[in-house]
Parts: structure tokens; C-alpha cells; sequence
């Protein structure tokens, strides 16, 4: 690494000398075009997943913006983030940069909307921003204006995001448990700083402001409910080894269970291109959250609504998931130990059973099954009593769900397509 | 207007099993791999959902996933002296359409053919003597041996996790497995199928009369199993939907269960649908293909250059595509001349049903996959002494029952009325303990002077071109073998305890309407003279070096059995050579 | 009932359309292609009126199917199993009209041995024949038409047109009522949602179970009569939790 007084001295001499230069970075530290930074800043890109929202929405030119993502309120649309000098970020500085990342602060003083998960993003390190800013300005520049402020009123007041920092942003870096291992502490850092998995998976207040008491304990999502990833029994991880959660990550599959919906692109486009150590402790970390279990009374085999979901899953469900429920590894998942199936909320299994989903393929796991949708098939009963008999069977006790629950669950998925 | 694409270095007419196994052979060596498909993409959940697949109407009765005669088809006659005319619904054969080809809705049954099929003419001569063979009979040796493909079957079998049970590994014969069988290097990737009720009950009753019957070879799986690829397929369920059905349990083998997977990820490799592939294009001195033309859906023309041009459609289309391209000459069945058309074949397919005590036998006919079964190999090929019944070839047989779907399987005993009371009670009465195994006996067809493929004089296909005319008719060789076959077959349902067993020997004329397996077989055939032969032993055009041509339409000769281990096995074979010699340096890779 | 709800709810629906739209050409490059909502869905047949038939060549058609398949006791006879509906929405739609088949000219008459070589489509076959049918009955028998006939009546009408002896002029008749044997046995066997087999009464009487896609369980259990009702692609009573 060089020294500070090494690096000052030669970037005037760049600028006079008229080769072109940005000269915004003059003004920041770091070598910008230092390849071990610049790759840091890529591997921390993959992690944090940047591309999920910045990618443009044909995929076609990553970071080009574009992509409207949905939260309770309305949509935001993520910017352009390429060096795009007019429509990108390419004329904004380091410490902007930084601010918008670990302060939720945009440069002309406007608050970030923590669609951008800023509150996560803020745990990371100015070198590992800095690292970031690197990696991007590498990327190729394309021009395309975002109009990223499209909430409705009174939502798209900025200003008045400053009340929700006061109650939910507590900016800092990560700070590490001397009491836990290296291996912890980088598990802890990836998942609640770049991986910022409670963005998706820790519940959230009315005004979408995670409940920390109740850290990465589900929460629904884009239509999809991100399962508990504490170790619950039986809605979490208790039954999951540090293997099978590595697998799942590297690979989107794994005994048990199969990525799919929005954790199919995040295992496409960032874990399963990170590191295994660093998958391993994120796997270190999350078995180390406390989780409770329940001791729920299953719905009775005789109630009808039972009898009738026993009936559907025998002729349509049993031919792959198994008369046990057990599926078959890597391709049908279980749903004997399903999170999916036994979360508080259903949403997930609902939605998986009107529209069907394709799994993920990855490299490791090519296959990429699918399943196929039933809502055409059956009405809101039936799927209400198909899914309650999956989430009261082999050992699962989870609340029933109602045929309003379907009927609801349509409305939004016809909404969304 | 012809739209003129970027060039590419492999184009690939089809996509089914052998486009996939030769795109996935082309990409893995580097090349950059375009497959131009005329039917739709299609894939389990979204095509072939178990909650809707399961519809006799819709896809066995009605034909759904093949292609539509509007499309294309073939005008028929059985003697030359006929005129022929347009085969308007399929009946016969099925030919396939879209991605994954025959693959999808195959029964999934994978045989090897025995090491004589191979060296056919040489070995019956040698054995019988050349008299002994039909003056107009023009079987071939393939110019390649089992022992150079063997290798090549057992890649086949392990992508597709072929369910069996060994029946000679490496030369020592195994017990439950065919004896008959060529020496294999290892046993089956996983264990054969469970066999149901009357499938189990024919073994015993083979058996029982001295023979050796073993589990029919199955690409419906035994179990789940992950393949060399990666690639995770299911275990079958026995759900008696499989042929002329997509899996909806990814548990029947087929490029969408094995192959597509991985192939689809790759940066060199792209797929076009419903796109006509309508001819390939060669050079000027017509030794030279550059490419293939094609037609979107809309209508809209396309040149697609490319350095290799590998045909891998349905064996019809292949021979349609050759004629219509005017590649290697046309074969004349009064000249004797020409290759192009020449010695075509079918199948000779035959059935028993059997009527058993409704009160003692309950068959449950519906609990079956694709290639179940249990069969016997003794009168295949030429594994008994033909010398006393006058004709040559075989085929195997088997209680292979593959479904009880009612609107196919209504057995009743001869002498019933079709309709009304009687018909209905004897259906009522008889569907769980009669037996109606379909292509029970497997029997060769081989090849004639006056069997073959040429262009319509008459008949146009939606392009205004030739539609490929079919002249066949059995001969007397495979209808006294068929007879052999099907009197040998009806004694083992006797055997297992049959209060009546009806013989449905397969008589001349060949028909149009019945259906006998989709294995339309040669017309490009491979061989070591190019007077006699379309390729060369690699599957490589005699005349057009940089064209080969995969598919059945290489066999010289059906055998007795299905084709597709073959074919596959084939196209293994030829990859192998196209990469490791033909690539280094482009040319004819054998020199008559 | 309810079975007959739920038919009329899925052909009120999806069920009734087909879902994948016109097709076009597209190319399959990086990954599967997969997206929601594009199943190749049945036509299931829909509930109501004759769609194909006027009302009197439904009532004829429905006295054919109770020929073919009479009633008795214990099972439905062709008409009450909805083998004339069936027939009917089939006849409207691609079957009716040799749809995909290659029909193009010059319709010659071959062999037997090299298929149908007919311009006339199902649809007008039917059409033809049951006029051709009524105007026979009419002078045959006293000025009747084929609906009025006994059912002895009838049925040696139809072993006439079996055997050839009666002969209706303008087409094949021996063929036309080989094919109606197997259209009414075929709506007979279908699926229920074809309009046939109601109840899937058919498959009950041979003791078929449908649509069922597991039987791994039971491979092994070699003469054990399969205890379970058939379900269709429509499914069975036992899934409605609200059946008594």
C-alpha cells in the first residue's frame, strides 16, 4: 500500500499534466485505480447485491438504474449508478458517495428512501465504500436518466424521512464481538452490513422500520415472505447444519430446499459467487441467533377442511414432494421441513401454489426446477385447504388459511403481473 | 428478403436428443453453437404440469405435442405402381415437434442393439449363406462395430440415468439381466424399475418355459439421480401417462431432463424456436455447405452461415431436407442408384391380448411407466438358429403394458360386439384382468430395394416444396417372422394362466393408420461405400464434408429393438471424431 | 352439487381459454425460460345450449349415444354421461374441422391402407349423416324420424349401417358410424371436462383412477384392487372441504 504523502503528490502532477482524470478524485483518498481496492470493491458489490436493484431492468447494462422496487408505500426507482458523468454517479465525490451509503444523505442534502438499505450499508467501513466507488467507476458509463422520486404524497416528501432516521437509522460502523470468533464477527458483519439480509428477513413497523427486537424473525415481502433465519423450530434454521445453509447459499439448493422468487436472484447474483468462507460464517453467524420454538397443537387429521387438503395433495401434490412430504433432494423441496411452509405467514406458500415458481440454477446446481402453478385449477377453498393441511402435517402446526387468504393473495398477484 | 446473420461456427438443425448431445459436445470444444428448432420451447412445469398432463383426449388421441400435417407431411403408398397420397392425420408414426424432439414424449425405452446388428449382411451370409437372404433384401454392415460404440451407449445411459439390470458385463454373463446382450463396461447407473402385477407374472411364465427374461432397460427412473452434467432428474411414479406425454415429474429422461439445464447457460450457445429450417445451403461446386436457411413465425426469411452444419431433425425431415438441398444423389429404386431415400425401414410390430379370471387376476393396468416390463431377447437378431423357419431377423417381446388409459385399452374378448349393452358389460367385465401390451413384439424390419424415400410429384408442403413421398410394404421375410414371433409370444400368456389369448400377427399391407413406434429408420445411411451409403462410418456426408447428418435415418437396417440408444450412442461417436480429429482439420474423415 | 359447480366455475375460467397466446418465434439463450401464467391450459367444454348441433341433431345424437352405450343400471348410458355434449363441443372446435390436419388437394381415392383421404371434415360428415340418417328413417319407417324409432327399432338401423346393408347416400355410412362408435366411446372415456363421462361414471365402471399421478406405493402391491374414487383434472368431491 502506498503512503498518503505518496499518493497527494502524484495526482496533481496527473491533472497538470492534462491526462484525463476526475478530478473530483483528486480531491479523496485511496488510489482509485488500485486493482486489489477495486476488486474488493466488487466482491463487497456482489455481496451487498447491488445489482438486484441497480441493474437496468432488461439486465442488459448493470448499475444503468431504472428498476422500480416495491415497498409498502409506493414504488422507488433505484438510480443509475454507473460513471455516467450526467445521468450516473460518475460526478459525485467519495465523501458523497459515503454519505449516501452510511448516512442516507443525498449530495444536495435530500434523505435517501431506505428502499436503499442505508441502515445496513452504514456498517460498513469507509474503506469498504471507498472500495465500492473504485469498483464502480470501472464499470461501463451508460447514459440513462432515472426519475427515481415516484412515491405517491405524502411519501415522496423527503424531508420528512429525517423523523424515520431519528427512530430507525443508528448510523456506525459494525463494531466487532471480542467475545466471538473471526469467523463470527465476518458472518456478522456480511449479514447485517453488505448482505443486509433483514432488510427482507426482520419484520417491520407501520412506517417500514425494522423491529430489531425481533431480528430476522420473517417478514413479507414483494409478495414473497422472507422465513425466519434465526433458529426457530420449525420456521427457521434449527434443523438446517452450517453445511446446508452454505450449500443453499453457494448453489440456491440444498436437501431441503430450493431458492426461488427474489432469493433466486440473490443467490444468482451475489452468493453464489462469494467466497465459501465467507459463506461459511455467514452460516457460523445466523446458527448462533437464539430462536424460539413453539409448541402450537397441529389442526385435528378428521377437521374437513384437513380431510379436503389431504385429498388435493395425494392427487396433485404427492407425485413429487412424496406421500411424507419429503420430496426429493435437490430437486422437490421438503416440505416436512419447510420454512416456507411453516412461517407465520403464508404468503409464500400460497403464492407458490397459485402461480408455481422456477428455482434457481446455478453452476453447482444447474437444474433449475419449477413448479407448476394450480391456481387455475383450484378455487380459494382448495387452496386454502391444501395449504392448511401441508402447514398442519409432519410435525408442522401453523395457523390455517382461509379462503379470504387466497382470494386476497390473487387479487395481489394479478395486481402485480 | 433474406436477412443475412453473423456467421457462426456450428449450426444445428433441431433440437432434440441428438442436437442437444451434439450442441453440448460443440460448446464444451469452444464453438460458438446456434440450434434452430421449428417447434416451441417447452419445459415441465409450464408444459407437461401433472395436473393437466394427464389427459388421454389432448395428447394421445389428439395428437397435441406433435408436429400438425398442416406443417408438414409425407404422402404414402406401399407399392410403386400406386400413387401416393397425403398422409392427412398421423396414424402410423408420430413424428415429434419442438424442443426436445421425440425426447419428450418417447416411452424412454433404451436398448442397445446386439454386436451382429452391426456386422448384419456379413454375418448372416457367413452363417446361412448368401442365398438363404431375399434376392431384393439390401441389409449392410454399418462400418462401425458394437465394441466402437460401447462406449458411446454407456454416456448415453449415464446421462439419462437408465434404469436396468446387467445382463453381461464385460463378457461374463449376469444373472436377471439379458443374456443376449453385447459386453457392457459397467452395470446401469441405477437399478431397474419395480415390475407391477402382470408384468412380474410374464417373467415368472418366461421363465417357466426356459427362458431368461430380464427388465426392459428404462430412462423412467428407478430412483433420483444426478448426472454427469449436474443435472437432477426424479423417480418415476408409475403414472401410465409417459408415452406420447411429457414427464411432469422430471423423471423421465429427455434433453429438458438432462441436457437443456446446462446447455442454456452457456455464453456460446443460443436456441431459436419455432423457426423452419428449410434448407442448407452449399457452395457453388456443391461440396461445401455454408449454412442453413430458415423461416421465423412470421414469415420472414433468414440466412444462418456457419462452418459446421449438423442435421439432427426426425428421420423423415433429415431425408427431406437432403433431397430439397440436393445434397448426395437421390436414390432410384429401378436404377438401383443414388443414396438419398435408400434403404428405408419401420418396425414389425405385433400384439397379444390375453383374458384372464376376472375373480383370481387384478391387473390394475394404469400402475406402469413408459418401458416397463419385463421381455425376453431369444428371437432378436440372429441370437437362434434361423436355418430351419426361412427368414431372418427378430425382435424382443415382452409384457410391456405401459398404461390402462380407457379410451386405448377397453380390451374385450373376440367375437364382442363394438357398442352397445353387450360391448359395455364385456369393458365393465374385463378391463382390470385382460391384457393388451401394445408393441409386444419388437421385431426388425429390414431393408429393400423397393422400400424408400423420394420427392411428391404432386404434393406441396406450406412452403409451395415437395412433400417427401414413402414407399413401403412388408415383405414376406418379416410377416414370417412376426408370425414365429407372435405364436412364441402368445404360448408365454398361455403360460401365465390366460383363459384366452387373441394373436394380432402384423399382416401386409403396410398400413398407414396403424400405429407401429415412430421408428422410421435409414434413406441417409452410414456405411463404408459411398455408392451404397449417404455417410461415412462417422456420420459425415460422403459429399458434403462439412455436413453430418445424426438420427436413425443412418441405420442401414432396423433392428429388434427401439432406436434411440443407438442413435444416441451415434451421435457420441460422431462428436467424439468431429473434436478430436475433424476440428483439427476440416475435411472428409475417411477416404472410400 | 357441487362437482357440477366446480366444473361450471373452471370452465367459467382459465380453464375454458387457451392461455398461451399465439406463438412467436424466440430465442433461448442464458437461462431456462420460465414465466408465470403461461401454462398450456385444457379447453375444457363449456356448460350450456348445443354450440354444434342444431337442437334435433342434438336429440338424435344424444338417442345414438343411448345406443352405443345404453344405460343399465348401474352405469350411465351415453346420453346421460354427456357423450353427445362432448361430441358437440368437439365438433365445434379444431376436431370438427380437421384443424392441423394437411388439406390440401387433389383428393383422391386411395387404399384403405393409406388413410382418410375425405374433404369433408367431421363437422359436415355429421351434418350430412344425420340428415341422411332422418331421411332414411323417414321412408323406411312410416314417415318417423330416427328419434321416434323403438330402441329395437334402432338398434338394427345401426347394425344396418355396421354391415353395410343400409346405405346412406352422399357418403361412406359403414365408415361415418365407425367413427361415431369411437367419438361416443371417446367422450365416454375422456376426462369429465370434455363434457363426457360424468361423474367420470366410466371410469368408475372399469375402475380406472383418472387422473391419479402416484403409484409407487402400490407397484408392489401386485392383485390388490386399487381402493380409491378416480379424480380428473377437475378433481373429485373429496376436495371441497364443504361436501357433507
Amino acid at each position: 500500500m502506498r503512503d498518503r504523502a505518496g499518493k497527494y503528490a502524484a495526482l496533481p502532477l496527473l491533472c497538470l499534466s492534462g491526462a484525463l482524470c476526475n478530478c473530483a478524485t483528486a480531491q479523496s483518498g485511496g488510489d482509485q485505480q488500485d486493482f486489489a481496492l477495486i476488486d474488493r470493491g466488487r466482491y463487497l458489490t456482489v455481496a451487498a447485491d447491488c445489482a438486484a436493484c441497480h441493474d437496468d431492468p432488461d439486465g442488459h447494462h448493470p448499475f444503468g438504474g431504472g428498476r422500480a422496487i416495491q415497498t409498502p408505500f409506493g414504488n422507488v426507482v433505484a438510480p443509475n449508478i454507473t460513471p455516467d458523468r450526467e445521468t450516473g454517479i460518475g460526478a459525485m465525490t467519495e465523501a458523497q458517495f459515503d454519505a449516501v451509503l452510511r448516512r442516507g444523505k443525498l449530495p444536495d442534502g435530500r434523505n435517501v428512501y431506505p428502499a436503499m438499505p442505508f441502515p445496513y450499508y452504514t456498517r460498513m467501513s469507509e474503506t469498504d465504500v471507498r472500495a465500492i466507488r473504485a469498483y464502480l467507476g470501472t464499470v461501463a458509463p451508460v447514459a440513462h436518466t432515472v426519475a427515481s422520486d415516484q412515491l405517491p404524497f405524502p411519501f415522496r416528501i423527503r424531508a420528512s424521512m429525517w423523523v424515520w432516521d431519528a427512530l430507525y437509522f443508528k448510523q456506525g460502523d459494525f463494531k466487532e464481538s471480542p467475545s466471538q470468533s473471526p469467523q463470527w464477527n465476518r458472518g456478522a458483519y456480511l449479514v447485517e452490513g453488505p448482505g443486509h439480509c433483514g432488510a427482507c428477513h426482520t419484520p417491520k413497523g407501520m412506517l417500514g422500520g425494522d423491529k430489531t427486537d425481533q431480528a430476522l424473525r420473517g417478514y413479507s415481502i414483494q409478495g414473497w415472505f422472507a422465513p425466519d433465519l434465526t433458529n426457530d423450530r420449525p420456521r427457521g434454521l434449527a434443523d438446517w447444519s452450517n453445511e446446508d445453509i452454505v450449500e443453499y447459499l453457494a448453489s440456491g439448493h440444498n436437501r431441503f430446499a430450493a431458492a426461488s422468487g427474489p432469493m433466486a436472484e440473490e443467490v444468482s447474483h451475489s452468493s453464489s459467487q462469494m467466497r465459501r468462507a465467507d459463506l461459511e460464517a455467514i452460516a457460523v453467524y445466523l446458527k448462533n441467533q437464539a430462536g424460539a420454538t413453539d409448541n402450537d397443537k397441529p389442526l385435528s387429521p378428521k377437521d374437513p377442511v384437513m380431510v379436503a387438503g389431504a385429498a388435493i395433495y395425494a392427487d396433485l401434490c404427492s407425485a413429487c414432494h412424496k406421500p411424507d412430504g419429503s420430496g426429493v433432494p435437490y430437486l422437490f423441496p421438503d416440505l416436512a421441513a419447510s420454512a416456507s411452509v411453516a412461517s407465520r405467514e403464508p404468503t409464500t406458500l400460497i403464492r407458490v401454489v397459485l402461480e408455481g415458481a422456477q428455482s434457481v440454477a446455478t453452476a453447482k446446481e444447474p437444474t433449475g426446477p419449477a413448479m407448476p402453478a394450480f391456481g387455475w385449477q383450484l378455487n380459494d377453498a382448495q387452496v386454502a385447504a391444501v395449504t392448511t393441511y401441508v402447514r398442519n402435517s409432519w410435525h408442522h402446526a401453523a395457523a390455517a388459511v382461509s379462503a379470504g387468504d387466497v382470494k386476497e393473495a390473487r387479487r395481489t398477484l394479478n395486481a402485480a403481473n | 428478403m433474406t436477412t443475412r446473420l453473423p456467421a457462426k461456427d456450428a449450426v444445428i438443425v433441431g433440437l432434440g436428443w441428438t442436437g442437444s448431445i451434439l450442441a453440448n459436445e460443440l460448446t464444451d470444444a469452444g464453438l460458438d453453437v446456434v440450434a434452430i428448432e421449428r417447434g416451441p420451447w417447452r419445459n415441465s412445469a409450464t408444459d407437461f404440469a401433472p395436473n393437466y398432463a394427464q389427459d388421454e383426449l389432448r395428447y394421445r388421441i389428439r395428437h397435441e405435442l406433435f408436429l400438425r400435417p398442416a406443417q408438414t407431411t409425407f404422402t404414402f403408398r406401399n407399392k410403386m405402381a400406386q400413387t401416393a397420397l397425403p398422409i392427412r392425420n398421423w396414424g402410423a408414426f408420430m413424428p415429434p415437434n419442438g424442443v426436445g424432439g421425440g425426447g419428450v414424449h418417447w416411452n424412454a425405452e433404451t436398448w442397445r442393439f446386439l454386436p451382429t446388428d452391426f456386422t448384419l449382411r456379413s454375418h448372416l451370409t457367413q452363417r446361412y449363406g448368401a442365398k438363404f437372404l431375399p434376392a431384393d433384401m439390401t441389409i449392410q454392415d454399418w462400418g462401425v462395430t458394437y465394441d466402437e460404440l460401447e462406449p458411446h451407449y454407456d454416456r448415453f445411459e449415464y446421462l439419462c440415468g437408465t434404469s436396468g439390470t446387467a445382463g453381461n458385463l464385460k463378457g461374463r454373463i449376469q444373472p436377471g439381466g439379458n443374456p443376449f446382450e453385447g459386453p457392457r463396461s459397467r452395470p446401469y447407473p441405477t437399478p431397474a424399475q419395480q415390475q407391477p402385477f402382470s408384468h412380474t407374472l410374464f417373467g415368472k411364465a418366461a421363465q417357466g418355459l426356459g427362458y431368461k427374461p430380464f427388465p426392459q432397460p428404462s430412462g423412467n427412473l428407478s430412483r433420483a439421480y444426478v448426472n454427469p452434467l449436474g443435472v437432477r432428474m426424479g423417480p418415476c411414479t408409475y403414472c401410465g401417462y409417459c408415452e406420447w406425454f411429457g414427464c411432469a415429474n422430471y423423471s423421465k429422461a429427455s434433453p429438458q431432463t438432462t441436457i437443456l439445464p446446462v446447455l442454456v447457460r452457456k455464453p456460446n450457445f443460443l436456441a431459436r424456436d419455432l423457426c423452419e429450417v428449410t434448407r442448407i445451403n452449399v457452395d457453388g461446386s456443391g461440396g461445401r455447405a455454408t449454412g442453413v436457411t430458415y423461416v421465423d413465425s412470421s414469415g420472414q426469411e433468414f440466412e444462418q452461415p456457419a462452418q459446421l452444419v449438423i442435421l439432427c431433425a426426425y428421420t423423415i425431415f433429415n431425408l427431406q431436407l437432403l433431397l430439397l438441398s440436393k445434397i448426395g444423389t437421390p436414390y432410384d429404386p429401378t436404377s438401383n442408384r443414388g443414396v438419398i431415400g435408400r434403404n428405408f425401414t419401420h418396425q414389425t410390430i405385433s400384439d397379444v391380448e390375453s383374458f384372464f379370471d376376472s375373480s383370481k387376476f387384478i391387473f390394475n393396468p394404469f400402475i406402469a411407466s413408459g418401458a416397463i416390463g419385463m421381455c425376453i431377447d431369444e428371437f432378436n437378431g440372429d441370437n437362434f438358429d434361423h436355418g430351419p423357419h426361412g427368414f431372418v431377423g427378430g425382435g424382443y417381446m415382452g409384457q410391456v403394458q405401459t398404461n390402462g388409459r380407457p379410451i386405448e385399452t377397453t380390451p374385450v374378448p373376440p367375437g364382442t360386439p363394438k357398442w352397445g349393452a353387450k360391448w359395455k358389460q364385456a369393458v365393465r367385465e374385463n378391463y382390470l384382468s385382460a391384457l393388451k401390451p401394445g408393441t409386444g413384439v419388437h421385431g426388425s424390419m429390414y431393408s429393400y430395394r423397393d422400400v424408400y424415400v423420394d420427392l411428391d410429384p404432386t404434393y406441396k408442403d406450406r412452403f409451395g416444396r415437395p412433400l417427401a413421398r414413402i414407399t413401403l410394404d412388408f415383405h414376406e421375410n418379416e410377416i414370417r417372422q412376426n408370425r414365429f414371433l407372435t405364436d412364441k409370444f402368445a404360448q408365454i400368456f398361455q403360460a401365465m394362466g390366460a383363459k384366452q389369448v387373441v394373436k394380432q400377427y402384423r399382416l401386409a399391407p403396410y398400413d398407414i393408420n396403424d400405429y407401429q413406434t415412430t421408428h422410421l429408420c435409414g434413406g441417409a445411411i452410414m456405411g463404408t461405400d459411398p455408392k451404397t451409403s449417404a455417410l461415412n462410418r462417422y456420420l459425415q456426408s460422403w459429399d458434403v464434408p462439412n455436413l453430418f447428418v445424426m438420427g436413425a435415418s443412418a441405420f442401414p437396417q432396423n433392428a429388434g429393438y427401439n432406436p434411440t440408444g443407438t442413435l444416441a450412442a451415434l451421435a457420441y461417436w460422431s462428436a467424439d471424431a468431429i473434436r478430436t480429429r475433424y476440428l483439427k482439420n476440416p475435411g472428409p474423415l475417411v477416404h472410400a | 352439487m357441487s362437482h357440477i359447480r366446480r366444473r361450471e366455475v373452471l370452465a367459467g375460467t382459465a380453464l375454458v381459454l387457451l392461455r398461451q397466446a399465439a406463438a412467436k418465434a424466440g430465442v433461448i439463450a442464458g437461462e431456462l425460460p420460465w414465466a408465470p401464467n403461461t401454462e398450456s391450459l385444457p379447453t375444457a367444454a363449456r356448460p350450456g345450449p348445443w354450440f354444434f348441433f342444431t337442437t334435433a341433431e342434438g336429440a338424435a345424437i344424444e338417442a345414438l349415444a343411448d345406443r352405443i352405450i345404453p344405460p343399465d343400471p348401474e352405469t350411465l348410458g351415453g346420453k346421460d354421461a354427456g357423450c353427445a355434449v362432448f361430441l358437440d363441443r368437439q365438433l365445434a372446435g379444431p376436431y370438427g374441422h380437421n384443424e392441423g390436419h394437411y388439406n390440401a388437394g387433389p383428393f383422391e381415392k386411395g387404399v384403405e391402407q393409406q388413410g382418410p383421404q375425405n374433404p369433408d371434415t367431421p363437422a359436415v360428415t355429421y351434418r350430412k349423416a344425420l340428415a341422411a340418417l332422418d331421411e332414411y328413417c323417414l321412408h323406411a319407417h312410416g314417415g318417423r324420424s330416427w328419434v321416434e324409432l323403438s330402441a329395437q327399432d334402432q338398434d338394427e338401423l345401426l347394425h344396418g349401417l355396421e354391415s353395410g346393408t343400409v346405405v346412406l347416400p352422399g357418403l361412406d355410412a359403414r365408415k361415418f358410424f365407425e367413427n361415431l362408435v369411437r367419438d361416443i366411446q371417446q367422450g365416454f372415456f375422456a376426462d369429465p371436462i370434455y363434457g363426457g363421462n360424468r361423474d367420470m361414471c366410466a371410469w368408475k365402471m372399469i375402475g380406472f383412477p383418472g387422473a391419479h399421478y402416484d403409484y409407487r406405493e402400490w407397484v408392489g402391491r401386485h392383485n390388490e384392487r386399487w381402493p380409491h374414487p378416480p379424480v380428473g383434472i377437475a378433481g373429485r368431491p373429496a376436495w371441497n372441504p364443504d361436501r357433507s
